[in-house]
């Protein structure tokens, strides 16, 4: 997987800005990605490409367990959001719902990987190469449960032993 | 094993389990509102298409149904969405849906306690992050998303891997002037808005015993603000009491063992305890009154499913008795048969005395989405549980999250207001 990086240098990036609450009552997944990031990045929407990967800091996705946030993002084309660490609704919302790839990275790579950057994820390997630097990074790796709902394209295709 | 382990562990048929494990719960009681249920509608929509069948719940007896967020409509995209809601819940087949305008209806956290809607020991998840409010009745009560929340509806069981717990503990019962809600914005403060993470946080201790079921499901509610899977505490009697007076029979409460492990424990001395605000733009960012910023508000809002239950209602009536409001102040109680206890008691003279603006049940503010929103650099007190930017209106509003005594106090004088400190 393939993506260019739109990259946030803030912790605690929370649902109310992903998707500010007023725009709950919205469920056409469409028009919510027109107002994905608005309360931190009004030109978002204008930016982003398909296939394009969000970074972030610690807590991504903080606040409330509305899948408006995933949606809003996945609709906007962001693939995966790699973060140094994810708060736990968003987390699963992202992988239940087939939405989007959580991808958790460690500070030094958070630090490492700059606004713009080329990266190619590959989750089989838990690596991340930035072709832009041409450096490469671990991935922390699923855990067991995660890995087999990500597998299967989301939890209602998922089989538990 | 603590409570969680065991509740999470009779849900999954086994005799033991311990953190990181895997399990998949059955559940006891799933709720929807007018935001995740037609969230839950489009999911089911997109299995159809995919050959799913969606033609029965798992059990429509086990699930419920609130109006909150954006009631009373103040646009047709909501007023759409109710009826969807209403629809769902007919074709379904589920009978508790309290509506908007039909008697009691109310925060869907607060139904959970006011109508008995979950017992102790259950496993009850809802499509709100404040789901976990609900465990300060001795459930394992989580917030999931629509996904999540049309499985359980269709296969009455989710996967959940077991938390590790942290347990608070309050030695002593707290002071006159200081309410659940500083402990629990203390507590954020000390760990963060990510210290709870994929974690329970469970309180005990004699601060806990001593402490009202109301008061209780403050500190259980904004557990999710330091993003926890749960907050609980063990149902003492009280709690019991409370359920029984709200028509709950056959209870089955959990206890952990004698031997339970927690992960981390941190005591708190209650005697210590000061009125404390989160400030801008973060629950973690929190200061006592006495040292918060010197700043004029616009407005002070009493409501929402942490601030507006009984027990904080008799909190501001208490200031704000024979006083005056000096900002534009509005008091929502959570649901409608707490208006009518506020009513039955002369809360609401009080605070229409006072100048209030006293409104009906809803979301609506402490969303942002509608009902008294904040404009541009608008300042507000509140009694509500987020205050990220744009949280309550404009992204360029603030918001200082406060117990009630400290949000009618500031109310009274415009400015941050330690309740000890009025005239």
């Amino acid at each position: 997987m393939k993506g260019n990086v739109i990259k946030y240098e803030r912790d605690n990036i929370d649902t109310d800005v992903i998707i500010p609450g007023t725009y709950l009552k919205i469920h056409d997944y469409t028009e919510l990605a027109t107002h994905a990031m608005e309360g931190l990045d009004p030109d978002f929407h204008k930016k982003v490409k398909e296939g394009d990967f969000i970074l972030a800091g610690k807590n991504f996705g903080c606040g409330s367990s509305r899948e408006h946030a995933p949606i809003a993002l996945s609709h906007s084309g962001i693939k995966a959001v790699i973060a140094v660490s994810f708060a736990r609704i968003f987390y699963r919302n992202s992988v239940d719902g087939a939405f989007l790839l959580p991808i958790e990275v460690d500070e030094q790579t958070y630090k490492s990987i700059s606004d713009g950057d080329e990266l190619e994820i590959d989750t089989e390997k838990n690596s991340i190469t930035n072709i832009t630097k041409n450096e490469s990074y671990l991935m922390k790796p699923f855990s067991e449960i995660i890995g087999k709902i990500i597998a299967a394209g989301g939890l209602f295709k998922f089989k538990p032993d | 094993m603590n409570i969680t382990e065991k509740i999470l562990a009779r849900a999954s048929g086994k005799d033991k389990v311990a953190p990181d494990d895997v399990v998949f719960a059955k559940v006891d009681k799933a709720m929807i509102h007018d935001v995740s249920g037609p969230g839950v509608i489009k999911v089911f929509d997109k299995l159809q298409k995919q050959g799913i069948n969606t033609d029965k719940l798992w059990d429509s007896s086990r699930v419920w149904v609130a109006e909150d967020h954006f009631v009373p409509s103040a646009e047709k995209v909501s007023a759409e969405n109710i009826v969807k809601l209403q629809n769902f819940t007919k074709n379904y087949g589920i009978e508790k849906h309290f509506k908007y305008g039909m008697g009691q209806y109310g925060i869907c956290h607060t139904l959970s306690h006011e109508e008995a809607m979950v017992l102790p020991g259950e496993v009850y998840v809802g499509g709100d992050s404040h789901t976990n409010t609900t465990g300060a009745l001795g459930a394992f009560a989580c917030g999931l998303g629509h996904t999540d929340v049309a499985y359980v509806l269709l296969n009455g069981e989710i996967w959940f891997k077991v938390p590790e717990t942290v347990l608070f503990k309050l030695n002593g019962k707290l002071p006159e002037h200081v309410m659940a809600k500083d402990l629990i914005l203390k507590i954020i403060g000390d760990i963060g808005t990510d210290g709870g993470a994929y974690r329970t946080m469970q309180f005990a201790g004699t601060g806990i015993s001593e402490m009202t079921v109301e008061e209780r499901l403050t500190l259980t509610n904004m557990t999710t603000e330091a993003g926890a899977k749960n907050g609980i505490i063990e149902p003492d009697q009280k709690v019991l009491d409370y359920l029984t007076e709200r028509g709950a029979t056959n209870m089955n409460p959990i206890y952990g063992d004698d031997d339970a492990q927690y992960d981390e424990t941190f005591e708190y001395e209650a005697s210590e305890m000061e009125p404390t605000v989160a400030k801008p733009f973060s629950p973690e960012n929190v200061a006592v009154v006495r040292e918060a910023p010197s700043v004029e508000l616009d407005k002070a809002y009493i409501g929402s499913c942490t601030g507006a239950k009984m027990v904080d209602l008799e909190a501001a009536a208490k200031i704000l008795k024979g006083r005056t409001v000096k900002i534009r102040t509005e008091i929502l109680p959570a649901a409608i048969s707490i208006y009518k206890k506020a009513m039955e008691k002369g809360l609401i003279k009080i605070f229409l005395d006072a100048g209030v603006t006293v409104g009906p049940p809803t979301c609506g503010a402490c969303c942002g989405a509608h009902m008294g929103v904040l404009a541009k650099d608008e300042i507000c007190i509140s009694t509500t549980n987020r205050n990220f930017p744009g949280r309550m209106g404009h992204v360029d509003s603030q918001t200082y999250l406060a117990s009630p005594l400290v949000a009618a106090a500031s109310a009274v004088t415009g400015k941050i207001t330690d309740p000890r400190d009025l005239n």
